[in-house]
């Protein structure tokens, strides 16, 4: 093959015929994936629609992530709903405590080449491993789940290649808010964000994920990652060999030292919204929250954990963290993160999504100030509509809960 | 389709749209469309009326993939939505549930709030019938415009029994 960007790559692959961007097609699809805030829609679409029987249960994924466990009766019925439908059409459910719908797809699912949709914005991320992966909406999945497949506009793509070795104070989350900010909140609408260069290719598969799953804040359709050793060594099996043509045609690239970047905060109330950490220290911090489906990863805890040893949460911060997933937590507590996130103050949660989107443990209260691991801080995101969010890696979270002030972690490393 | 034009500005998002706090507990849309916008105006849901159109700066829905955004503005009686540019999961939705999302930047710098205007989608047409002047944008490929015109995907699979892109290869 020659000329293609790896998204027309993999849809060239999946439908036999060459396909380029820009054109229409239908696609078969081999993961569809809801979660509770999502699912309980596509299931009454599902049952409107008068559709029988789903195409294939072993591709349907439901889970319980968002608001778990439930905190209201209505919140019970919608996961009672998710559970007898899955039931009914023998889907499986990875229920309360489980994890984040993302971290279990990338735990047991994700292989190169796939196509994946799933009833949340942030399946962007799973083309970290060379899948292409997209968010869809309630309805979609129901149309999904009847029929196996759905519409895609092959999408243009724009190449982002990082070089130069990534400082121990930087991480991909600084990369991710860094390029935000350079292309801003729509700068890649209906396009993918293929990623690439020596700093990509060095990166573990945590990091990956972190930096694909905030394409969609960029407007992203998914950002892709070619799979290498590093995804050989995830999965513990052999991938295929699928990258990107040399002569592929890109609509933009850009290229990016990361020898220069320094670590990046996104300020109220928007992703793109980016300043250096430097610029804003020494605003008072409320709240600390690490996880969700951007950053509660095995390597965000190490790095948030090595910064918070032998340290305290400063009185009057609260630092909330959340493990993605019931296998990270587990890890956690054998590498001794969980105890010196106990040790130092934090207060420990269920794997989920905890209070990224405002849902339940951890809403802010008007004039709070809240330093995020996740991916968004919209005006009353996290609750208040007078609540300030900032977005940082786990460095600096890890570092602001220590003195209670927005803190570049090169100052506690 | 006609009616009353709402103007927002560019980044609306779905959390602007309709809060996560609410979507969680409740499939009544009649109930969560009473929060509707409310951090952008506390009135909005009940100074809207059925026909009414959103015209919008760029990036109009982005954020999360909740279809409850769509929702509660089709439940308000929103007829379609202008914009810039769409994020691309809230247009996909808005297709799904049978509500015009409309890319036309012109219309952004040129329909002012409170004007009447007049939707054509079939042909691609916006009538200010207000200001008296007329826009064009790209006409939807037949596929889409067929969701629209059936009332959205439930609708169609159930006339159809089957999708419209069905014959795409």
């Amino acid at each position: 093959m020659k000329g293609l960007t790896l998204a027309e790559k993999i849809f060239t692959l999946r439908l036999g015929r060459r396909v380029t961007a820009g054109e229409i097609v239908v696609a078969p699809v081999d993961l569809a994936m809801g979660q509770d805030g999502t699912s309980p829609l596509a299931i009454k679409a599902f049952r409107e629609m008068g559709a029988k029987r789903v195409f294939d249960p072993r591709k349907i994924v439901f889970v319980i992530d968002h608001i778990a466990p439930s905190t209201s009766e209505g919140t019970s019925e919608l996961h009672n709903l998710m559970r007898e439908f899955a039931g009914e059409h023998g889907i499986t459910l990875y229920d309360v405590g489980y994890g984040i719908c993302h971290q279990i797809l990338a735990e047991e699912y994700d292989r190169p080449g796939m196509i994946i949709v799933g009833a949340d914005s942030h399946t962007c991320m799973h083309g970290a491993f060379g899948a292409f992966a997209t968010g869809i909406g309630s309805t979609e999945l129901a149309a999904v789940m009847a029929s196996g497949k759905l519409w895609f506009r092959v999408p243009g793509t724009i190449r982002v290649d990082f070089s130069g070795e990534l400082p121990p104070y930087l991480t991909s989350k600084d990369l991710a808010l860094f390029l935000a900010g350079e292309i801003k909140a729509d700068g890649a609408t209906y396009k993918v964000l293929e990623f690439g260069g020596e700093t990509v290719r060095r990166m573990s598969m945590d990091s990956r994920l972190t930096l694909c799953n905030l394409a969609v804040e960029m407007g992203g359709k998914c950002g892709l990652v070619e799979p290498d050793e590093i995804t050989e060594q995830y999965l513990g099996e052999e991938v295929p060999d699928l990258r990107a043509d040399p002569d592929a045609k890109y609509e933009e690239r850009l290229e990016i030292k990361v020898g220069d970047l320094e670590p990046m905060v996104a300020k109220p109330h928007a992703v793109d919204n980016v300043a250096a950490v430097r610029e804003v220290e020494g605003v008072e911090v409320d709240q600390v929250f690490l996880g969700s489906c951007t950053n509660g990863r095995l390597e965000d805890l190490r790095m948030a954990a090595r910064i918070l040893k032998g340290r305290k949460v400063r009185e009057g911060t609260r630092m909330l963290v959340i493990p993605a997933s019931r296998r990270i937590m587990l890890q956690a507590m054998s590498e001794g993160l969980i105890e010196i996130f106990l040790r130092a103050g934090c207060i420990i949660g269920s794997p989920g999504c905890g209070p990224c989107m405002g849902g339940h443990i951890g809403i802010l209260g008007p004039g709070e100030v809240c330093v995020s691991t996740s991916n968004r801080n919209f005006l009353g995101r996290m609750g208040s509509e007078k609540a300030q969010i900032y977005l940082a890696s786990p460095l600096t979270a890890a570092a602001s809960a220590v003195t209670g002030k927005i803190t570049d972690p090169r100052d506690l490393m | 389709m006609m009616g009353k034009v709402w103007k927002f500005g560019d980044d609306i998002n779905t959390d602007l749209i309709i809060s996560g706090k609410y979507k969680f507990k409740t499939l009544d849309m009649a109930e969560l469309a009473k929060h509707a916008m409310e951090a952008l105006d506390p009135d909005f849901s009940k100074k809207v009326r059925p026909g009414d159109v959103i015209v919008a700066g760029k990036n109009f829905g982005c954020g999360s993939s909740r279809e409850q955004a769509p929702l509660v503005l089709k439940q308000l009686g929103i007829s379609c939505i202008i914009a810039k540019s769409f994020a691309r999961i809230f247009y996909r939705n808005c297709i799904n549930l049978g509500l015009p999302a409309i890319e036309c930047p012109q219309a952004y710098e040129r329909v002012e709030a409170g004007d009447e205007v007049q939707v054509d989608i079939s042909r691609g047409k916006i009538l200010d019938l207000t200001r008296g002047f007329e826009l064009e944008f790209k006409p939807f490929p037949d596929f889409i415009l067929s969701i629209l015109q059936d009332g959205g995907l439930v609708e169609q699979y159930r006339k159809r029994g089957g999708f419209a892109w069905g014959d795409i290869g």
